[in-house]
């Protein structure tokens, strides 16, 4: 199969063994039928050991695996009717960033996602997923006009990061980070953000802000890519790995630091392997999600967004406390 | 041996030329030289001009004490979450050492300076980011303090001013630094909508989730001269569009062109202008108009 990973190998191995060995019964008189079973009770107990037991690292892999479901298959699989809208309306359409109107169980909604390609040449077309300038106000567009029509937004966020190019400075990167940042604070209608793949640093939070924060298991939100953090930190980016570790930036480790609200469960060894299924698992906790904030007030969803981010931080006072108040 | 004295002294054998790094030795402290234009100066006329070279107008390095002296009221200044420190959220390996050194080194608990103060007589919520703790970058405690300070400015109904100077996010803090950004333009959101108003007054050097949150939201973005501002690092795009990049590339003239920028403002007239854009935002005034 192609696209394997590493630590899944003796998954793999065995797998094709096994399929050797059944092609080999059928073609023969030897029976293999008692050691194909031993083989395949292994295979079930080695499947769990590795699945079920992930580093960061692992993770990282498959968050970034070539064949991960981007926001346009999850879209298709999850919602009816999805328009697609283009532009910004100031400067152009940026593809590395789609959106447009759909209906979620017969509920009208405004979905928008980072979009990565599958190959070379979607991915030269979508920038790899990272948006510039107006990737951003294109999507801000969007929600300010799900606020129009009182739809309630769901962002699915999968980006390495905002492009870091010249013309994307020039056009104002960080103002158009930082714009989505505040207005997003504001929505009058409900926010539902999930992580589906590489939620990297301020071009994914610039999507991000929400009533809730959604990652699937595999999938990883940080301030930066493991790389970047080893080369910043410890000069040396071949140590991705250790920095997938300290810088805390799975699912498990998020929901550990309460950052995000719910993880996601991944169909075994990963999303890609069964999109259909895992489609399935988003649905559910995605109709919990609506349920839930379709039942609160403007202000209310507003209050919770404030009290949400402003709890996020780690801080003391271990002296007297000696400013004004 | 009397005679000795009297007779002249001998020839010296060897010339002494002043080696390159007794030119460059300005006695400590008395002097300043300017890294732009080379012109040595007075420290003590240096800082009576905030700071700016009397030769070329190169802005030098303020830290908060210098900022908050050079543009606040005298006496004005009450401090605000002083005492705020950082945790070790990730327990990442020598942090607190790290955080401890810096303390040290510049008298501050963290990289933000937060308080209130006034402006030629306005009074202000004011945060001063100071690039001397840990290069100004963002952890919780940055987040914490300036989200404090929007929100006393709410409270008080004064205007929030933010002077920032910041290498972005802190490392150190991973994700939760990421998540300061939100917390910051979610508190800034919540006062403009209440009608408060927020200056943001961009130093060297501004970049990362720094610039791509509260120090892009003013109603009025403005910057010091040969300010370095930015989102992506010079050299991460240089690799990622593999061409030279301009020489003003992210500075504060770069962005004024560019129209990310409100205006440029020499830190000399820094005080008079803020005052003039404050004054403006005071009720007031009469004017008369019949009606039909």
């Amino acid at each position: 199969m192609a696209g394997e990973l590493e630590f899944e190998k003796p998954v793999i191995e065995l797998r094709k063994k096994i399929g050797e060995l059944k092609e080999f019964t059928k073609n023969t008189d030897v029976d293999l039928t008692s050691e194909i079973d031993k083989l395949e009770a292994r295979l079930e107990k080695l499947e769990s050991e590795i699945y079920e037991n992930m580093k960061p690292w692992d993770r990282v892999q498959i968050a970034r695996h070539p064949s991960r479901p981007t926001t346009l298959e999850y879209i298709s699989l999850l919602f009816t009717d999805f328009f697609e809208c283009h532009g910004d309306r100031s400067f152009g359409d940026d593809e590395a960033i789609v959106g447009g109107i759909a209906k979620f169980h017969g509920y009208p909604v405004t979905v928008i996602g980072h979009q990565r390609g599958k190959d070379t040449k979607e991915n030269i077309r979508r920038n790899f997923g990272m948006p510039h300038p107006e990737g951003y106000r294109k999507a801000l567009r969007l929600m300010k006009q799900a606020e129009k029509f009182k739809r309630p937004i769901i962002c699915f966020i999968d980006t390495k990061g905002a492009y870091p190019g010249k013309a994307a400075e020039e056009r104002g990167q960080s103002e158009a980070i930082a714009r989505n940042l505040f207005e997003m604070a504001g929505l009058k209608v409900p926010v539902i953000c999930v992580v589906i793949g590489e939620g990297g640093s301020g071009g994914a939070l610039a999507l991000g802000v929400g009533n809730y924060i959604h990652m699937l298991e595999n999938s990883t939100y940080s301030v930066i890519s493991p790389e970047g953090a080893a080369a910043i930190l410890w000069k040396d980016s071949t140590l991705a790995k250790k920095a997938a570790e300290t810088m805390k930036i799975t699912a498990p480790d998020l929901k550990g630091l309460g950052i995000i609200d719910e993880i996601i469960p991944e169909v075994k060894g990963g999303a890609h392997k069964d999109v259909a299924q895992q489609a399935k698992y988003m649905d559910k906790i995605l109709k919990d999600s609506m349920s839930e904030l379709l039942a609160m007030s403007e202000d209310a969803l507003i209050d919770q967004r404030y009290e949400k981010y402003k709890a996020i931080g780690e801080y003391s006072f271990p002296n007297e406390f000696i400013g004004v108040k | 041996m009397l005679k000795e004295l009297f007779t002249k002294t001998k020839k010296k054998k060897y010339a002494t030329i002043p080696s390159e790094a007794a030119k460059q030795d300005v006695p400590e402290g008395i002097m300043t030289k300017c890294p732009n234009c080379k012109k040595i100066m007075y420290t003590k006329e240096l800082n009576k001009n905030c700071k700016v070279c009397i030769q070329c107008g190169y802005h030098h390095q303020m830290d908060s004490a210098e900022r908050i002296k050079s543009f606040l009221d005298a006496g004005s200044f009450r401090e605000l979450d002083r005492e705020m420190v950082s945790g070790n959220p990730l327990g990442f390996p020598e942090y607190v050492e790290k955080l401890e050194k810096d303390r040290e080194k510049t008298g501050l608990n963290e990289a933000v300076v937060t308080g209130l103060g006034s402006v030629n007589g306005y009074d202000v919520s004011i945060a001063i980011m100071d690039a001397t703790f840990r290069m100004g970058s963002m952890g919780s405690v940055v987040g914490e303090k300036i989200t404090r300070a929007i929100e006393k400015a709410d409270e008080l109904s004064v205007p929030f001013i933010i002077f920032t100077a910041s290498g972005g996010a802190r490392m150190q803090e991973g994700v939760l630094s990421l998540m300061q950004m939100a917390k910051t333009s979610v508190a800034l959101k919540r006062f403009s909508d209440n009608g408060g108003l927020i200056i943001s007054i961009m130093t060297h050097p501004t970049t990362g989730g720094v610039s791509a949150s509260f120090a892009s939201l003013g109603d009025y973005n403005l910057a010091e001269p040969g300010a370095l501002i930015g989102f992506a690092g010079r050299r991460i795009i240089e690799q990622t569009i593999r061409e030279d990049l301009p020489e003003d590339f992210q500075t504060s003239e770069f962005l004024l062109k560019h129209g990310q920028l409100d205006a440029v403002i020499s830190r000399v007239d820094l005080k008079e202008k803020i005052a003039g854009i404050l004054e403006i935002h005071q009720p007031g005034g009469t004017f008369e108009w019949q009606e039909n």
